[in-house]
């Protein structure tokens, strides 16, 4: 008890200093520690996301910057698992080619940090696309240009589903949806970088199934393809969850290095709004939390699938 | 997790053999000729049209021209002796410990450990005298690196304890720490050691260099910390037990016969950690600082190397690659069981 209450003591004294200086400081630069800067008009414009206007509050620019991270963070999941499936099983492909250049794939990006990627995607290639003007059309219908990827949409009409073309008026395109490169540099550099650890992922899990299981598929009459879905892949799953749902919070978290290629996710306009306002500790706290919110929330709804998966094991 | 057993390997192949493997692995079953054909397809023009640029069009000039700053940044010519030593140093640092682990010399396994703990001292009063500001490139972000891990190991051994003390408070107050930095971006964590620092330490300016280490020892200890819990959980309870038994008091228990056990165990993760260390910390160059990162991207701003993104993000990111990827191979021999016996 007595360690505890030293303990105590310490950590009291120790926060107490460090707000007591913290408080100080702030007022010499004529600040407090309070959120009500939030409903001030955040005054600066924001290239993309959901509609804003820079005369509408800090509060409001702070959510565009979340829904931002949430949507390039939810695409990224989607192509990285994608990617590391595909990649993952190729490792262990009997084509050796498609074995060797998976690992090519893997220990090339792996071994390179993740900004360095995003700049080179961002500076390098998505920078360097064509003029819109001058822009082929890949698959007939998808259009990579400086002014960002063109690609076909979905789109419901009153005859059914139909697929709206990009097509290309006066000096720009219409129709379809347009990814902004830093959106697009953004997407792609987490999803190769994260597709890698996820293959990863997937190897160990798949070669983590007993050889037994193989053979035993085999003997029963199944097919390669009937082994991997039906005997391997239900196994591997369970293996497979829990690192995955780390890879998802890391790729999540990795979204923030948007701010170097100057896509508006949460914290760049966090960033945004500290530099306007000088308010650093309440805004670090909002992003703080926003991503400690999606951690969990994240991590929660893996863990609730986990136990699901688990269940129908046993 | 389950582990495998391991299958009794193919029978050894002669070189020529195993090229004929090789071979008709990428033709039979027919799908794989089919696969190969795919590859190849994408393969050969994408590997034609890279050749050609990288040969025709590439001006490599700006990676000759600029060696020194992506070495040493803009640290003087004359002082270049001191980043210099301060590498012999390490590198004869990480030969000897190399040779301890491999010999199972248990009393130079102790000496290289001290002289690691040592070691950041060392560097930074052999390169210190200069100024921080004109530091750069490999040289900052080999010191942050190596720096940020050998600093966060101790606090991260202390948090993983920690964590696991029958204290309450101890327990949520570390564990709390833990999960708060784990579930936040490194930038965050970085750009708030930025910001936050100054006002937290009033009438002091840290350094802009020493802020940034600050941040990357306190986000690499909490990660430093989970690995080394994976570890104390690795041990037997039969090990305390056994301790106890002997008489020796929990401390004692802990730092005698627990500690030296989870620690060995945990060397292949801190490796990994120290790797993605290494990686991450580029994103300093976010902050302004000059590291090998910073100063690609500072060279690229200079109007005489302006549109060679390819050519130098391509020469940093090998050079990245090359460091990363030897340490892992490098770090692949901790793994190897003849150093989980005991240390002799």
């Amino acid at each position: 008890m007595g360690a505890q209450a030293l303990f105590a003591l310490l950590l009291v004294l120790a926060g107490g200093l460090l707000y007591a200086n913290l408080v100080r400081s702030l007022r010499a630069l004529g600040l407090t520690l309070q959120f009500e800067f939030l409903s001030h008009p955040a005054g600066f414009g924001i290239a993309e996301g959901p509609a804003y206007q820079p005369g509408d509050s800090y509060a409001r620019a702070f959510w565009v910057g979340v829904v931002n991270t949430v949507r390039v963070a939810a695409w990224g999941i989607v192509g990285a698992t994608v990617l590391g499936t595909v990649v993952g099983v190729a490792r262990l492909s009997s084509n050796r080619l498609v074995a060797r250049l998976a690992v090519l794939y893997v220990e090339s990006v792996r071994n390179v940090p993740l900004l360095l990627q995003l700049l080179f995607w961002y500076t390098a290639v998505f920078l360097n696309l064509p003029p819109v003007r001058e822009a082929r059309a890949w698959l007939g219908a998808i259009y990579f240009t400086q002014r960002g990827v063109y690609l076909p949409a979905l789109r419901w009409t009153q005859a059914g589903p139909a697929l709206e073309v990009p097509q290309l008026v006066g000096f720009n395109f219409q129709g379809g949806i347009r990814l902004s490169p830093e959106f697009a540099a953004l997407l792609l550099g987490l999803t190769v970088y994260t597709g890698a650890f996820i293959a990863e992922v997937v190897r160990g899990a798949v070669q983590s199934v007993p050889r037994g299981q193989w053979e035993a598929a085999q003997a029963l009459g199944l097919t390669y393809g009937q082994t991997l879905r039906k005997v391997i892949l239900p196994q591997a799953l369970r293996i497979i969850v829990p690192p995955l749902i780390s890879q998802y919070l890391n790729l999540t978290k990795n979204s923030s290095l948007a701010i170097a290629v100057g896509y508006p996710d949460l914290f760049n306009v966090g960033h945004t709004i500290l530099n306007q306002t000088g308010q650093s500790v309440p805004v670090f706290v909002l992003i703080m939390a926003s991503y400690l919110a999606m951690s969990l929330f994240v991590s929660a709804l893996l863990n609730l699938y986990n136990r699901r998966i688990r269940l129908v094991e046993r | 997790m389950a582990t495998v057993p391991v299958a009794a390997g193919p029978p050894q192949l002669s070189t020529r053999d195993r090229w004929a493997q090789w071979a008709r692995s990428l033709v039979v079953p027919w799908y794989n000729a089919l696969l190969t054909a795919c590859c190849l397809a994408v393969l050969l023009p994408g590997g034609w049209a890279v050749g050609v640029w990288a040969v025709r069009w590439a001006r490599w000039d700006v990676v000759g021209a600029n060696l020194r700053l992506f070495a040493v940044g803009t640290y003087p010519p004359a002082q270049a002796w001191r980043p210099l030593v301060a590498l012999v140093l390490s590198v004869a640092l990480a030969a000897f410990t190399g040779w301890a682990l491999r010999r199972r010399q248990r009393r130079a396994l102790w000496v290289a450990v001290a002289l690691w703990l040592a070691w950041p001292a060392a560097v930074l009063g052999l390169v210190a005298p200069v100024r921080t500001s004109l530091w750069g490139g490999l040289l900052v972000t080999v010191l942050l690196s190596a720096g940020g891990i050998v600093l966060s190991f101790p606090l991260g051994v202390l948090l993983a304890l920690g964590r696991r003390s029958r204290l309450g408070l101890v327990r949520v107050v570390c564990t709390a720490y833990i999960e708060l930095v784990r579930g936040v971006p490194l930038v965050s964590v970085l750009f708030m050691a930025q910001l936050l620092l100054p006002l937290f330490v009033p009438g002091m300016r840290p350094d802009k260099l020493l802020r940034a280490l600050v941040g990357i020892t306190a986000f690499t200890a909490a990660y430093i910390a989970e690995n080394v819990r994976g570890g104390l959980q690795g041990v037997p309870l039969g090990q305390y037990e056994a301790a106890y038994a002997l008489g020796l008091s929990p401390a004692q228990a802990l730092a005698l016969v627990v500690l030296p056990q989870a620690l060995r165990a945990v060397l292949p993760s801190i490796a990994g950690q120290f790797i993605s260390l290494l990686k991450d910390t580029s994103l300093v160059a976010i902050m302004g600082i000059l590291d090998l990162l910073g100063v690609a991207r500072s060279v690229l701003a200079h109007p005489r190397w302006l549109g060679r993104q390819a050519e130098v993000y391509l020469f940093v990111g090998a050079v990245y690659w090359l460091l990363t990827y030897s340490l892992s191979r490098a770090s692949r021999r901790l793994e190897r069981p003849e150093l989980h016996g005991r240390v002799e």
